[in-house]
């Protein structure tokens, strides 16, 4: 589904499967939240995370239904670097009836290094209908 | 002009405007602040860039996180003694109700201000303010040394 804000943003999805989604938002002075240093806003990683934690959802269902944030956590590990991609990869790691549970990091090039983390939950609809 | 000498020069005037003229990302998303009182509004302007699902249609859940993280660090700034840009450490928001395609208001309220961190809850919603359309708390590094 066309989502106009993560074209606005410039999120490219790599890939969608088995409840992973692997996602990277290219670095864009409309980005930035602080003008001095170049450092891309926390906004801005928020929704990387927001969206690609939805992608892992739809990647975990077995038929497309639509789902809904119910909430998302988000820590701040240290700043994003200026002028680098921010990759994203998030897991939906246990679906119920009406919810899903996500996992998601931020990073440069290494996952292990991470920008910052988010756990999710998300509501999922009980009849089939229209993915978001 | 540093983004912390625009911020001095800004709450001097009691205008908030040309700190926001100054962040990119608050000109993509359509931000602008007004005062209530000692409160901080900061206001995300519609557009339809920020849309998320073009089928109810509903904003991206991802602007409001950024318009709540936003109203509390303005507000931080503007309540604050010195001028210091907080550091986000964490954010929770919860998705209470989705969005329509409008002005979307929030504010943030600072409900304890240690040496070093500081805690914030906020809030957002659009036509009826008694209906929040999502809450967030966040905490974020304040530190009074820079």
């Amino acid at each position: 589904m066309h989502v106009p804000h993560n074209h606005a943003l410039g999120i490219q999805f790599h890939s969608v499967r088995n409840g992973e989604a692997i996602t990277e938002l290219p670095y864009d002075a409309k980005l930035v939240g602080n003008p001095d240093t170049g450092v891309l806003h926390g906004g801005a990683i928020t929704a990387l995370l927001d969206a690609t934690s939805g992608a892992a959802v739809m990647a975990a269902l077995t038929s497309p239904v639509p789902i809904a944030t119910l909430d998302l956590r988000i820590d701040y590990l240290r700043p994003a670097e200026p002028h680098h991609a921010v990759r994203c990869k998030a897991t939906c790691y246990k679906v119920t009836t009406n919810v899903a549970f996500t996992r998601a990091v931020a990073y440069h090039a290494d996952e292990a290094d991470p920008i910052a983390q988010a756990v999710g939950t998300f509501m999922v609809s009980t009849k089939p209908g229209k993915a978001t | 002009m540093t983004l912390t000498e625009r911020l001095a020069t800004a709450k001097a005037a009691g205008n908030l405007a040309d700190v926001l003229g100054a962040i990119p990302y608050a000109q993509f998303l359509g931000f602008s602040a007004s005062l209530d009182g000692d409160s901080v509004i900061t206001t995300m302007r519609f557009a339809p860039h920020l849309i998320g699902n073009p089928h109810l249609p509903a904003l991206h859940g991802g602007t409001l996180g950024a318009l709540l993280e936003s109203a509390a660090i303005f507000q931080l700034i503007w309540s604050a003694e010195t001028i210091v840009l907080p550091k986000t450490i964490t954010i929770t928001v919860d998705y209470l109700r989705s969005g329509g395609p409008h002005d979307t208001h929030a504010r943030g309220v600072i409900t304890r201000r240690g040496r070093r961190v500081t805690n914030v809850s906020m809030e957002a919603w659009q036509a009826d303010r008694a209906a929040p359309i999502a809450s967030a708390h966040a905490i974020f590094l304040v530190k009074r040394d820079g």
